[in-house]
């Protein structure tokens, strides 16, 4: 009995507290930059894609739904072919993100995909691929990466010497 | 055995072996990298550090190397003992200080070595910030990458190389922290095995070429164990697939036969599959049909009457198939006539005669050898590499009497020296593995079936001999008879290649005459063995048969026989219906084509040249209408049907259904998944098409199944898609799923030998040719073979068919002499290749290349100067 007045009291109350409903879509939500919401494909700075196609992402989604296929262009680098999420699969958990080693693959706190058809749903590397660096600026995997790319030769990465001479014998 | 306390549990070691080997034999996790299961230890790399403790009451101990240290009664050792644990961390550290930051890009990771030692040894983050030292990459040809930044320095690559497996123009250059391991200079490694780098070096500094054309991490793939189609060795391999397409093959592991490696051949043969040329639709008169129209149009033909034309490359089940669906006097083998008969002789000789046949690991532990009339490398490969292993047999008795561990690889090396085992190849060329020959003897074929002869009865007078054989000749034959005499282990290895029956009958000869002798025959084809049990007459006596229709599965006929003689045999049937994979001569000619699968899209069995049986499962999910012949020819639904009736209607060929379980074996009531449980993309790959998955496609005809759900247990040898173990995502896992490091697997190597112990007794052969006599204006003609040219299936791979020969004429140069750089040929004109090991009057040309295909070799034939 005590209890239920007690309630009913506290609900009473709450009529003079701060309203945190709001009035979506006319009202938005502040969300976070590291929100999780769409994913999004970056560019390094330089504005080239920054996805190597290293099938981490892939490997670490638990619900599998990024396919990728990797190739390379005629100096080197590697980029996929393809890249697919299937949103309508999709959790927002983020592990792809944090697997990924260029930060490429990116959540964004846009939550705003609803579809009336779920074949909309599934994403290609157009659809992804922004034309920034997205929450992290900067960094640009190729230029630490020991890999020859076009514009980058062998011993011109961060921290890396010139390339050796092996048919010196001076110890 | 002895008994070695580590980290204070007792355990009982095998004390022929190092503390490492017998760690990681007892399932225990201790990393290493230089140490091989098939080379041995040179303690180069100093990952594998343990604390040795001198007794109980130690409590110091010292670091030593668990791959150099043997294992005594009494040790005892700690790998958990934390300065042994700090000590593999410093190392592995040190190791990294150069490394690039590559894993992304690097085609190694997923199943690398180095990945899964830095993870075990719990090196996560790197410490040294200053500058790297880098390499410029060579091009070392259509097989292999080469990224050098990669490189730990741990050797195996030069020991595999040039130790293991003979090759000379990969080297270590440079010194201490700049050694590089590559060519003088860019160019095409020459060794044919060098594709195994690819699993011998632990980084990513070599890896696969064509699989960068297409890359797939390991986890990704969709495996299936499968065997190597691309000659009679039967190796095991691992056939990997992913968005429906082959991407790969690598090494699958069987103690009996390829052990760890391949032949670049092998490796590299499989874009076949993948060509622009494959047939993927039913054709009628060259319109597309359906599948079904297909079939029935082909069960309406077989209705009217029609003879089956098998193959050698096609599996016994669909060789069987067909035999069904014309009637056994119907069947004919897809072979010509001679090749037949030496099949024949050859499975007469394993099957009667006294000497068994050799699997690869007997003949690697051979240790007098006398190989005749085979280019054994070219023609099989990977037998060739056991071979180099077998003249190492004799030579390490020194090693052992100065009791060095046979393990502790270079000091064996430094013992021996260059002192070789008694290996002597005769044969109608120069051959790839002349350079550890004790002796090489050329010659016509009947000359090198003379030497055999004169071999045997020098071993036993009582077999026949050749009488008037030049005095060099016979004091190389009495020579070789008394080194096989001397010998524990002898091996006569010998084959149908140069076309002649009398070089088998001496083979036989030579090893009746010994206790003890085991034989090794080559084969052409994946199947020849396999074919030749069926017992089918050749393909000459289809010449005179009478039927409304031709049913020729699997087989080009234009590489069986010259041309007018194919235009004749297919110009008597009213209807031409051809199975195969590929577009060539024969399907040209088809009325009614139907693609059949490839040994990555379906199953089937194959007897390998040492007669064994070994099944092969489908990597790719089924793709209508691609079937395996064997289910297009009708009656059977699934594999074990056919194999059941196979079985019955064939007694000798019983033993088929023990080749692998059949489809209803479950591992504790589950299948045996071919993707690995981290397999990606199930919910995407598809979505472009369909957002609603489809259901994996179920597979009635083995125990596997297309999804990463089953029993992730070991499975039985033959059913073993992939290896892989927690902490060991390279191909180093298979450490894993031994009974014995480089021995047996646990669950059994996969396989049937028929010939493994020998038949009763067997009377000599005694048709000794006359020796072999040039001609004036004519030459013999014989085949000289290609590892990468002259086996049908590989010269489509773009990789393979970059290495192949053109077509040429190979004359000794006494007998080039006469002639210009070309010379005609059966109306065609052809470079002339001087060739001063070629006996004169001898001709050589490649075996299996267009325009040389279908002859039937050796024949005399006019050479011509060009006018
Ligand atoms: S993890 Fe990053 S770099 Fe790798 S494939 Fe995914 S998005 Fe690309
Ligand atoms: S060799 Fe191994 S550790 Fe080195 S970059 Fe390649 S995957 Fe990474
Ligand atoms: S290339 Fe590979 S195998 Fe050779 S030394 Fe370097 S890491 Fe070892
Ligand atoms: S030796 Fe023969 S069976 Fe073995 S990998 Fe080479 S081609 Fe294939
Ligand atoms: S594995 Fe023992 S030192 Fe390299």
């Amino acid at each position: 009995m005590l209890s239920t007045i007690r309630t009913l009291w506290y609900v009473f109350l709450h009529m003079f507290h701060k309203r945190v409903t709001i009035q979506y879509p006319d009202e938005k939500a502040y969300l976070a930059p590291r929100y999780r919401g769409r994913i999004i494909l970056s560019r390094d700075p330089d504005g080239g894609e920054r996805c190597v196609a290293c099938h981490l992402c892939a490997e670490a989604c638990p619900v599998d739904c990024i396919a990728l296929q990797a190739t390379e262009d005629e100096n080197g680098r590697r980029y996929p072919e393809f890249f697919r999420i299937n949103f309508s699969r999709c959790i927002f958990c983020g592990f792809c993100e944090e697997a990924c080693p260029t930060y490429a693959i990116q959540l964004t706190p846009d939550t705003e995909m609803g579809e009336y058809k779920r074949p909309n749903l599934v994403y290609e590397k157009d659809d992804l691929l922004i034309n920034g660096e997205g929450k992290y600026p900067g960094y640009n995997f190729w230029r630490v990466s020991g890999v020859k790319i076009g514009g980058k030769d062998k011993g011109e990465a961060e921290n890396e010497g010139p390339p050796v001479d092996v048919h010196r014998l001076l110890p | 055995m002895a008994t070695v306390h580590v980290d204070n549990q007792r355990y009982e070691m095998d004390d022929k072996q190092n503390l490492l080997q017998a760690c990681l034999q007892l399932k225990m996790d201790l990393p290493y990298f230089c140490w091989h299961p098939a080379m041995g230890s040179v303690g180069a790399c100093r990952q594998c550090a343990v604390k040795q403790f001198k007794d109980e009451s130690d409590q110091h101990g010292k670091i030593v190397m668990a791959c150099m240290t043997p294992v005594t009664e009494g040790a005892r050792i700690s790998i958990q003992d934390a300065e042994a644990v700090e000590f593999r961390a410093a190392v592995i550290e040190g190791l990294m200080i150069n490394h690039p930051h590559d894993c992304p890009v690097c085609d190694e990771g997923g199943e690398c070595h180095l990945q899964d030692m830095t993870v075990m040894t719990g090196h996560n983050y790197r410490r040294y910030a200053f500058e790297k030292r880098t390499f410029r990459n060579q091009n070392l040809g259509p097989f292999l990458n080469h990224e050098m930044n990669r490189c730990i320095q741990c050797y195996r690559c030069v020991r595999f190389y040039r130790e293991y497996a003979g090759g000379n123009d990969l080297n270590a250059f440079a010194l201490r922290n700049i050694v590089f391991f590559g060519r003088d200079k860019d160019g095409v490694l020459e060794n044919e095995f060098a594709g195994n780098l690819v699993e011998v070096c632990p980084t990513g500094v070599f890896t696969d070429k064509t699989l960068k054309q297409h890359y797939t991490r390991k986890w990704d793939l969709q495996m299936a164990p499968s065997v190597c189609v691309h000659c009679a060795v039967g190796c095991n391999i691992t056939a990997a697939e992913r968005y429906g397409m082959l991407r790969r093959l690598v090494n699958r592991y069987n103690g009996e036969v390829n052990g760890y490696f391949l032949c670049d051949r092998g490796r590299f043969g499989y874009e076949f599959v993948n060509s622009q040329r494959r047939i993927r639709k039913p054709l009628r008169h060259g319109q597309p049909v359906g599948l079904e129209d297909a079939r029935a149009g082909l069960r309406k033909l077989a209705a009217g009457g029609a003879i089956g034309i098998g193959s050698p490359r096609a599996s016994l089940e669909s060789n069987f198939a067909l035999r069904s669906l014309v009637g056994a006097d119907y069947f004919f083998a897809g072979i010509p006539g001679r090749e037949a008969a030496l099949l024949k002789l050859m499975l007469e000789i394993l099957g009667n005669g006294p000497a068994p046949a050799a699997s690869l690991r007997e003949i690697e532990h051979s240790d007098a050898v006398l190989v005749l009339g085979e280019d054994v490398t070219n023609v099989a490969p990977r037998m060739a590499l056991s071979l180099r292993q077998a003249v190492r047999q004799q030579p390490m008795e020194i090693a052992e009497r100065l009791r060095i561990p046979l393990w502790m690889d270079h000091a064996v090396r430094e013992a021996v020296q260059d002192e070789k085992g008694p290996l002597f190849i005769a044969a109608a060329s120069a051959t790839r593995l002349d350079d550890v020959a004790a002796a090489t003897f050329r010659g016509a074929p009947d000359d090198i079936a003379r030497l055999g002869f004169a071999v045997a009865q020098a071993l036993d007078p009582a077999a026949p001999g050749p009488e008037d054989l030049p005095g060099q000749t016979r004091e190389l034959a009495a020579r070789i008879a008394a080194a096989l005499k001397g010998a524990k282990r002898p091996l006569i290895v010998s084959g149908p290649s140069l076309g002649s029956a009398a070089i088998i009958q001496a083979a036989a000869n030579v090893a009746w005459a010994l206790a003890g002798a085991h034989l090794a025959f080559t084969a052409a084809e994946a199947n020849s063995m396999g074919l030749a049990m069926m017992e089918a007459p050749a393909l000459d006596a289809a010449q005179a048969a009478t039927a409304e229709t031709a049913i020729i599965v699997e087989n080009d006929l234009y590489r069986r026989l010259p041309a007018a003689e194919v235009d004749q045999l297919l110009a008597r049937f009213g209807h031409v219906v051809v199975l195969d994979h590929l577009e060539n001569a024969t399907t040209a000619k088809a009325e009614l084509l139907i693609p059949a699968a490839t040994f990555a899209e379906g199953e089937g069995t194959l007897m390998s040249s040492e007669g064994r049986l070994q099944r092969f499962f489908a990597a790719l999910s089924p793709t209508e209408p691609v079937e395996p012949s064997w289910r297009l020819l009708g009656g059977w639904n699934t594999l074990d049907e056919i194999i059941r009736a196979l079985a019955e209607a064939m007694p000798q060929l019983a033993a088929v259904r023990e080749a692998a379980p059949a489809a209803s074996f479950r591992m504790e009531a589950a299948k045996i998944p071919r993707q690995p449980h981290r397999y990606s993309g199930r919910t995407s790959m598809l979505a472009n098409i369909s957002v609603h998955e489809p259901k994996p496609p179920q597979d009635a005809d083995s125990p596997l199944s297309f999804s990463m759900e089953g029993n992730p247990k070991q499975p039985p040898g033959a059913l073993q898609p992939f290896f892989w173990t927690p902490g060991w995502n390279s191909y180093q896992a298979v450490n894993k799923f031994q009974e014995e490091i480089a021995g047996r697997l646990e669950a059994g190597d996969p396989g049937v030998p028929m010939f493994a112990s020998g038949g009763g007794g067997h009377a000599f052969f005694n048709a000794i040719p006359a020796a072999f006599e040039a001609r004036a204006g004519e030459w013999l003609l014989a085949p000289l073979f290609h590892i990468y040219g002259s086996e049908e299936l590989s010269r489509e791979a773009p990789a393979v068919a970059e290495l192949g020969p053109q077509p040429y004429v190979a004359l000794n140069p006494e007998d080039a002499a006469q002639f210009g750089d070309e010379v005609e040929l059966m109306g065609q004109r052809f470079r002339v290749s001087r060739i001063a090991e070629l006996p004169r009057g001898v001709a050589g040309i490649p075996a299996g290349v267009p325009p040389f295909a279908g002859l039937e070799l050796p024949a005399w034939s006019k050479i011509q100067p060009i006018q």
